[in-house]
């Protein structure tokens, strides 16, 4: 991917605690200045150490080579074939992607969902998780049992058994509209209903806010007091610490967290699978980008056109990815600019 | 662009100060009043953050008829006859479907110690040509969406006979493609002071030597994380099991429960809700045992969780 230069400065910021006011360069870029420093001459020992770093990168390399890099190459020839596993692919140009952008409504439609679901969810998740983080800022007994309740929806969020739960929590008599009930509301059926099943999966995500919240807190805590009282004595109040101070140090952080769990929500299977019953449906409100490449996969036995959606799905994170990197030149502060 | 006036009128040596003592805190001001009311507002949000829970909790051990009756999460009275009816309920039952799983995490965590740790050693201490190339290739991996290599993995397993068997859940690991678990140990070995292993190497260790002596009994504790992590996706996962296995007697957890959705789905909730519950139970204890471990992975790499 284009982006994984800056964004391993980013990981290993986070990596760091995410101190939000870091020193210029990092460990990371560091070790790998250090292993191409350039070396004409190879001392026996050098040599000695070269290859045993490379014994111990065998395992590694083995599945990079046969798991991830051969695969990715046939992958993408099998992008542009007719392949059912049972027959030899078939050449077919680009027509795979041409059906999928004029040809096949469905695809269009998952790509709609999942759009929605990306564009709802992670900023209402990461909206959440930084809340409750400002909120939970405070040397106070019984800090950490708060968190690690908080904690445990993202822990279970993706499994079959909560999206089951989902399912019944949403469903006609579910508890949802049990509740809507007792303020004399008489809720639809969220899950049968295609306005808003697709609202039950999103609260499913937003509902995990958890690991967000613990790596912010994690980041509040690393702002220095001496910054803070600093802002104090100038006159600053609550409201003009947090937009003048803690805000710009923590948003390394905030844009860390837009990465990584746009890229995770773009992936999203599980609950849709299990929420519509490997249907997508009701009338393909539920169908995810990765459940229609399964259907396509894996029920229709179109291995090259799922292969197509695949690449087309890593444009598509690669160009959020991008985006969102010369977006942060705005509003990402980092402590190492003056 | 402006930095915020306080910070650019911070001295920067005590900035580096306050950076090597993480501070705390904020502590000013907390009157006992306004500690009671956070601590109300706390309870508040926690409750209705983990109300599906106790709601299936519920759910579980109340007659049928009040599951849908009222939304409260304070059963009426508690029949527990619904576990042991959904555990045999449907063939091979959960007993088996929880051996699976424990069959499969063990292999993945197993995998995933051995082959990560692996690397990570190299990546963090070994200078050797190409190590940041490679380095940042791992990196890039770690962001490749997986769907990219599903379908010739699948090619690739079906053609030598692996379809239908554990071994594509599990070998995979074995060859450190979980590139996350790499980038959290590099991390945990570059804090371990190079004094030590050089220490060991002055003493005459070989490279393995080194690793297995000095830097592995170190790691302990980003290994644990690693183990904890690993095994709780493993035994969640539901995208890897669906492709591979279609026996019912090889089912993990995830696909048993699919299955007893479609198979009672309308006839038993209480049963579905207890099996739901029986299926969390497992990452919830690890949760609770490692609860501490897992904030902290998750707050110094950035994990998914």
């Amino acid at each position: 991917m284009r982006s994984s230069q800056t964004l391993k400065a980013e990981t290993t910021a986070a990596a760091r605690s995410a101190a939000p006011v870091r020193p210029s360069g990092g460990a990371l870029s560091g070790g790998a200045a250090r292993g191409r420093a350039p070396k004409p001459r190879r001392s026996p020992r050098q040599r000695g150490e070269a290859r045993a770093g490379y014994l111990f990168l065998l395992p590694w390399f083995v599945g990079l080579v046969g798991l991830v890099l051969g695969p990715m190459i046939v992958s993408a020839y099998l992008s542009f074939t007719e392949y059912d596993l049972f027959h030899d692919p078939v050449w077919v140009g680009l027509d795979n992607y041409r059906t999928m952008f004029t040809d096949d409504p469905r695809y269009l439609q998952s790509l709609r969902v999942t759009f929605t679901y990306v564009l709802a969810s992670v900023p209402l998740r990461l909206a959440v998780a930084l809340g409750l983080a400002l909120l939970m800022n405070r040397a106070v007994r019984g800090m950490s049992f708060y968190r690690a309740v908080l904690y445990l929806p993202s822990l279970l969020g993706g499994s079959v058994a909560i999206a089951v739960l989902w399912r019944q929590l949403f469903g006609g008599e579910g508890a949802v509209n049990q509740i809507l009930a007792l303020v004399g509301i008489d809720g639809p059926s969220w899950i049968s209903s295609p306005d808003t099943s697709l609202l039950t999966i999103i609260v499913l995500a937003v509902w995990q806010f958890g690991s967000p919240m613990v790596i912010f807190l994690a980041g509040l805590r690393q702002i220095p007091q001496e910054v803070l009282e600093a802002a104090t004595v100038d006159g600053a109040g609550a409201v003009r610490r947090f937009f003048s101070v803690v805000l710009p140090l923590l948003t390394p952080l905030v844009f860390f967290n837009v990465i990584m769990q746009t890229i995770v929500a773009f992936q999203a299977f599980t609950p849709s699978y299990i929420i519509s019953n490997g249907t997508g449906g009701p009338v393909d409100s539920t169908l995810f980008y990765t459940l229609y490449l399964y259907i396509k996969g894996f029920s229709e036995f179109e291995m090259g056109y799922a292969s197509a959606m695949a690449w087309v799905l890593v444009a598509i994170i690669a160009v959020f990815t991008a985006v969102n990197f010369l977006g942060a030149r705005r509003w990402v502060f980092y402590g190492d600019q003056s | 662009m402006t930095a915020p006036a306080a910070l650019r009128r911070a001295d920067p040596q005590r900035a580096r100060a306050a950076r090597a003592r993480p501070s705390k805190p904020p502590t000013k001001r907390s009157t006992p009043l306004r500690t009671i009311a956070w601590h109300g507002l706390m309870v508040l949000i926690c409750v209705v953050s983990i109300y599906p829970l106790l709601w299936m909790a519920r759910s579980s051990v109340v007659p049928e008829t009040e599951i849908f009756s009222s939304p409260s999460v304070v059963p009426s009275g508690i029949d527990l006859s619904n576990f042991p009816a959904g555990w045999v309920a449907n063939p091979p039952g959960f007993g088996q479907f929880m051996l699976n799983s424990f069959v499969i995490c063990v292999g993945a965590v197993l995998g995933n110690l051995i082959a990560c740790t692996l690397a990570a050693y190299a990546f963090a201490r070994l200078r050797f040509p190409l190590k940041g190339l490679w380095f940042t290739v791992m990196l890039g991996t770690m962001m490749l969406p997986g769907h990219v290599t599903l379908i010739p993995q699948y090619a690739l397993f079906s053609a030598i006979d692996w379809v239908g068997t554990y071994l594509p859940l599990i070998v995979p690991k074995f060859l450190a493609t979980d590139a996350f678990f790499i980038f959290l140990l590099v991390q945990f070995m570059r804090g371990i002071p190079r004094e030590l292993d050089e220490a060991a190497e002055i003493d005459g260790a070989g490279r393995w030597r080194t690793f297995r002596s000095v830097m592995l009994p170190l790691t302990v504790p980003a290994l644990a994380t690693t183990a904890v992590f690993t095994f709780i996706w493993t035994y969640e996962d539901f995208l890897g099991p669906l492709i591979y296995l279609s026996d019912l007697n090889d089912y993990p957890v995830p696909l048993g429960l699919r299955m007893f959705v479609n198979a009672m789905g309308n006839s038993s909730y209480g049963q579905l809700f207890a099996m739901s519950l029986v299926s969390l139970l497992p990452v919830f204890i690890t949760f609770l045992l490692f609860q501490r471990k897992l904030i902290q992975g998750i707050a110094t790499t950035g994990l998914k969780g």
